[in-house]
């Protein structure tokens, strides 16, 4: 017992590497952030687009769509990062993660946003259109608060899913909170470092993923 | 830059050649991974629900707690808390188990939350029937009420093998030699990134009918919903 209390709750070594560690959850949170607005933001952006089904357009959003949702986002980062200097562009390794993830959840959001788009009654359109509203504000202000609605479930869960995906910056020595853990751990030798990280991980998405569970009951599929 | 020197570091058909066994070598333990990982994880989840289910009000917060943590876990980060920390306890496991291990109790938690919530979309009467007619409890569980739970949640369910099946890229960070990271190791010996290009194309081909696929049952889901 002693022994594990030593490896792994080790009280000094949590001392020592609690600034180093709440550096760390500062730049998680940076990339979360960033993630969240960004790729919300443009998934959004991009499914109103869609609306106006000009073909040629909607073939390239698809095709962003589908891409980014089939290369796993680990890949993309590992892209940025180690293939783009040779095309002489030289992304900062904290943008090649951000960037990565605001992509990954704006091809995630589209398709979700999309759904619900497409799945308001087409006679929300008539309906808008007849009261002499433009195309436009018909979709902005008709069809799209209906089709959030029917969409938040699953785009929160995706939401949070791709905000967890923050960790993946650790690999490309990003300073975040994993990077900082691991760096801590080797300085000591010791996991305690790690086990600190663990817990501050929790303390930032457990919140998050109870949030999902209310969010669930509160908009949930009708069965 | 021309198209020339872009095709050259990027489309490089000699640094192909050098780099298909290994990348090769990667896909085929890639594969390994998925099909150790998903039919795995799944199965738990099953199994956690039906436990859910069938338990007294204790086990039940107990269910929730293990779902909520692991749900909670980066992926990445629960793979390196085990790839580093049981060492010290004395365990060593092969990176393959690391993996596995790590992303199996990610997965099963995700599977355990749908499959639950697929039980809980089955009407009492399903299994007043069933057991009106002899059935006992198991027989009812598995016959009865899991076809219909789990036919209720393909579409998230489908979804979740495939990210799950994305995540075992994470099996590089560990330096385990799957399709990524061969295709890093690859990059050190041609010195330009058309072996990563490649695995990159290796992963599109292999996921994007799956994701095709998932946009048409998601749809559905949706619209089912209005």
């Amino acid at each position: 017992m002693d022994r594990l209390l030593h490896y792994y709750f080790n009280l000094d070594y949590m001392a020592k590497s609690f600034p180093a560690l709440l550096g760390g959850l500062g730049v998680t949170v940076e990339i979360a952030a960033w993630t969240i607005v960004g790729g919300l933001t443009l998934g959004l952006s991009l499914a109103l687009l869609r609306a106006f089904r000009f073909a040629p357009l909607n073939v390239l959003i698809v095709c962003f769509v589908d891409v980014f949702r089939a290369i796993p986002p680990l890949v993309v980062i590992f892209l940025f990062y180690f293939a783009l200097p040779y095309a002489g562009v030289n992304l900062d390794p904290f943008w090649c993660a951000t960037l990565t993830l605001i992509l990954n959840l704006a091809a995630v959001s589209e398709e979700i946003f999309w759904a619900g788009i497409v799945s308001v009654h087409p006679g929300q359109w008539e309906a808008g259109r007849s009261t002499g509203l433009p195309f436009g504000l018909t979709l902005l202000f008709v069809i799209l608060p209906q089709a959030v609605r029917l969409v938040i479930p699953p785009l929160t869960n995706k939401t949070i899913s791709i905000t967890k995906m923050t960790a993946l910056a650790s690999v490309v020595a990003v300073p975040e909170l994993l990077n900082q853990a691991s760096t801590e751990q080797g300085i000591y030798a010791n996991p305690t470092p790690l086990m600190l990280a663990a817990l501050m991980f929790l303390a930032l998405f457990l919140p998050l993923v109870l949030a999902s569970r209310w969010v669930e009951r509160r908009f949930g599929w009708e069965r | 830059m021309g198209f020339d020197e872009f095709a050259r570091a990027f489309l490089n058909y000699d640094s192909l050649v050098v780099a298909a066994p290994l990348l090769m070598q990667g896909a085929l333990v890639s594969l390994l991974l998925i099909v150790s990982i998903v039919p795995a994880a799944l199965a738990l989840g099953v199994v956690v629900a039906v436990a859910y289910d069938l338990g007294g009000p204790w086990r039940r917060r107990a269910i929730i707690v293990y779902i909520d943590f692991l749900r909670a876990f980066p992926p990445l980060v629960l793979l390196i808390l085990i790839y580093s920390c049981l060492p010290f306890l004395g365990i060593r496991l092969s990176e393959f188990a690391t993996v596995v291990v790590a992303l199996v109790a990610n997965g099963s938690a995700f599977f355990g939350e749908i499959v639950r919530a697929g039980i809980e979309s089955v009407g009492r009467g399903q299994r007043e029937a069933a057991r009106s007619t002899g059935i006992g409890q198991v027989g009812t569980m598995v016959f009865v009420v899991l076809p219909q739970a789990l036919r209720n949640v393909v579409p998230p369910l489908a979804s979740n093998m495939v990210e799950l099946a994305k995540a075992t890229s994470f099996a590089a960070v560990v330096a385990m030699p799957d399709l990524l990271r061969n295709a890093r190791t690859a990059q050190d010996i041609v010195y330009n990134p058309t072996p990563l290009m490649a695995a990159a194309v290796i992963y599109l081909a292999v996921f994007w009918p799956a994701v095709r696929l998932l946009s048409r049952l998601e749809q559905r889901m949706v619209l089912a919903r209005r």
